[in-house]
């Protein structure tokens, strides 16, 4: 905030100094309100557009320990494939957690400089988990890494990584996290992101000779109506949903 | 399901072609007599043997592929998935509510602990981590431990029958027995409970709950230590499981090992102390560490964390007795709005509460309405939250996209991370031995499959 704000003005009702707020980004959109998209709809909600915005990119100060870490990875990478600028497209600090969203080819280089600088030390990954953005274009499916330092006193924090659905490969992270062996298994099982470099990426879940990924959005839940006293219940993902 | 979706495999399945030349043994119910001779007449000494998934000694459903030379193993590698039910996939499709469902029925000898995991990273998402009330944290932290008894508890009961110790086993279940009564009470059920909700707990404790917990804690106790005492110098238990399944702090750790098995390897790692959630800094307990890296390590590590587990119950106990506030968040817009009442029918919703929806007031009835049916919002974004489970980092990582279900929930279950170590500790050691290794995990396959 700008030291010249009056008395007579609250701080809070000023518009942000250009450059420091980000904007949330869109990862889809949201139509309707009370889901009736299939009957008349006379109240005209049903029009309603939303977009889904999730929680833009963070500012410094980011708070907490967040500081540290960016400057620690900031220094860590110099001289390595990738410089900071280059290797992390956005950090997002939202719910008191750290996300790093980095470019997928850097993707080894930080893990490597995450785990090996001393200041840093997140000697742990403790999964990696996929989802799938659909309306997210040219970034459908992220792999997203969850970081453990217990050197470092339990800190935490998030890597993000994105592919695009027509070219779906991130580099594996086996390498320096061989923790990550199974999960990355799943995660090619349930969405079919290919980890390159990694060492036997099967099936893990399901059965070798399945098609399709199943924990994409585009892949159905299945199910069957259930008959219960005479009434028919459809299967769930056919049921009225609330948008 | 489009084209794209149908794509090739990384590698492709075994099939008879790549079998082409070995000799396959059927061992089907006869005598391994037959087995060895045919083998020592073909003098083969490398033999490929296929445990489980059907097998009562891999817990559940999983299957281990050992590539034996004699006795020893060469080769481990174990085949998961048996038990994938789409759990994930399927909480898609409910309200975030109606996660805690599904969510308790993954690591089914835990439940307690993938419910609280679920809800604190809903909580994290609607940002009302602050506002739960104390007395359901507490009640939270009480059921946990006791679950965390009774995860152990049939670890190593199961872990004792699968070493032939019948007496492990009957002692074992039986006082699971105890805590699983006081569960029923409580919850109404013995597991699958769907207690722990976003914002609280269900419904406050029974009248004469605490009184139970407080009768029944001593008995455990007492069950624990019989159990001890048949276990811990037991020569046969010692020679089984001293130096076997050994895995150092540095496999551990590149593994991603947490729980028992990591503290095993000297670390006193525990999210309790380190993380901690529910209030958990305020309670007095010691985190039993050992550094043999070994399944007798384990097993002793277990033991003492019972002891701990009901310390930490009876001060929770305590707690509860002078807070009677409640157990549900103040938000109308998020706690549930259904008093829960045990009728001529069962459990429903209490009539009190039906009196006003139906007798007096129109809004309730409305807002009763929109949250069952509908449920509430949780603002886009994502959380992470994790929990220390009998057998480890238990993490929660819950997409929203701001509508009424999870957009995408993702259990780190600890069983699926640590059974990676099957073959560093399996390999090099003899056949009987790859049961206490195993055993010594502690994988729940609901757990590991989801």
């Amino acid at each position: 905030m700008t030291p010249t704000v009056t008395s007579e003005e609250e701080p809070e009702n000023l518009p942000a100094p250009p450059g420091t707020s980000p904007e949330p980004v869109v990862m889809g959109a949201r139509q309707g309100m009370f889901g009736a998209s299939d009957g008349g709809d006379t109240s005209g909600y049903g029009g309603l557009v939303a977009p889904v915005l999730f929680p833009a990119a963070a500012v410094r100060p980011y708070g907490g320990y967040y500081d540290e870490i960016a400057d620690h990875l900031e220094r860590a990478l110099v001289g390595g494939s990738a410089s900071y600028s280059q290797a992390v497209e956005r950090v997002v600090v939202d719910r008191g957690e750290m996300t790093i969203f980095v470019a997928r080819k850097h993707l080894v280089a930080v893990a490597r400089a995450l785990r090996d600088d001393p200041s840093l030390r997140f000697d742990m990954c403790t999964g990696v988990s996929g989802v799938h953005y659909p309306h997210d274009a040219g970034r459908e499916l992220h792999a997203v890494y969850h970081l453990l330092s217990i050197t470092n006193g339990g800190r935490r924090i998030r890597l993000e990584v994105s592919c695009p659905d027509d070219d779906r490969h991130i580099p594996s992270v086996v390498g320096v996290y061989p923790a990550g062996d199974w999960h990355e298994r799943e995660t090619w099982d349930m969405f079919g992101i290919q980890f390159d470099g990694h060492p036997a990426l099967t099936r893990i879940l399901m059965p070798d000779d399945w098609p399709g990924h199943p924990q994409r959005k585009d892949y159905p839940l299945g199910g069957i109506p259930v008959e219960f006293k005479g009434a028919t219940i459809p299967p769930p993902d056919q049921r009225r949903n609330y948008s | 399901m489009t084209e794209q979706t149908r794509d090739i495999h990384a590698t492709a399945a075994a099939d008879d072609k790549d079998s082409e030349g070995a000799h396959v043994y059927e061992a089907v119910g006869g005598d391994w007599d037959t087995i060895t001779d045919e083998a020592s007449s073909l003098h083969e000494e490398r033999i490929v043997v296929n445990m489980g998934p059907q097998h009562p000694s891999t817990h559940g459903v999983l299957r281990l592929i050992l590539e034996l030379d004699g006795e020893t193993v060469t080769e481990t590698r174990a085949g998961i998935g048996y038990l994938h039910t789409g759990i994930e996939k399927s909480m898609e499709f409910r309200t975030w509510t109606q996660g805690v469902t599904f969510c308790t029925r993954m690591d089914y000898v835990a439940p307690l602990f993938n419910e609280t995991a679920y809800c604190l990273a809903v909580e994290k998402l609607l940002d009302i981590t602050d506002q739960i009330p104390e007395r359901a944290s507490t009640i939270r932290v009480l059921l946990m431990e006791l679950n965390r008894v009774t995860s152990h508890l049939v670890c190593l009961a199961t872990g004792g029958m699968e070493m032939g110790a019948t007496t492990i086993m009957t002692i074992g279940f039986r006082e699971r027995e105890r805590i699983l009564a006081i569960f029923e009470m409580v919850t109404g059920l013995r597991m699958n409970h769907a207690y722990v909700r976003p914002g609280g707990v269900a419904q406050d404790l029974p009248p004469g709950a605490l009184d139970k917990i407080r009768d029944a804690i001593p008995l455990v106790r007492r069950g624990i230590g019989e159990l001890e005492r048949l276990l811990n110098e037991n020569p046969l238990v010692k020679g089984r499981m001293v130096n076997v399944g050994y895995l150092s702090l540095t496999g551990c750790m590149s593994l991603g090992i947490t729980g028992p098995v990591l503290r095993s390897a000297g670390l006193p790692h525990d999210l309790r102390k380190s993380n901690p959630y529910c209030g958990y800094e305020d309670y007095e307990f010691d985190v039993p560490v050992r550094d043999t890296c070994d399944a007798y390590g384990r097993m002793r590590i277990r033991v003492d964390e019972m002891y701990e587990s009901l310390k930490i119950a009876e001060q929770a106990a305590d707690r509860l007795q002078n807070n009677p506030g409640p157990v549900m968040v103040a938000d109308k817009k998020i706690a549930w709005p259904a008093q829960l009442a045990i009728g001529g029918d069962g459990m429903g919703n209490s009539l009190d509460h039906i009196r006003e929806i139906m007798g007096s007031s129109m809004e309730s009835l409305i807002h009763h309405f929109k949250l069952v049916t509908e449920g509430f919002r949780v603002p886009p974004g994502q959380a992470y939250a994790a929990v220390e489970s009998p057998k480890g980092e238990l993490g929660v990582h819950a997409v929203s996209d701001g509508g009424t279900r999870p957009y995408r929930a993702h259990f780190r279950d600890p069983s699926f991370n640590n059974l990676q170590a099957t073959a560093a500790m399996a390999e090099g050691g003899q056949l009987g031995d790859v049961i206490v290794a195993v055993a010594s995990i502690d994988p729940v396959m609901g757990g590991v499959d989801r």
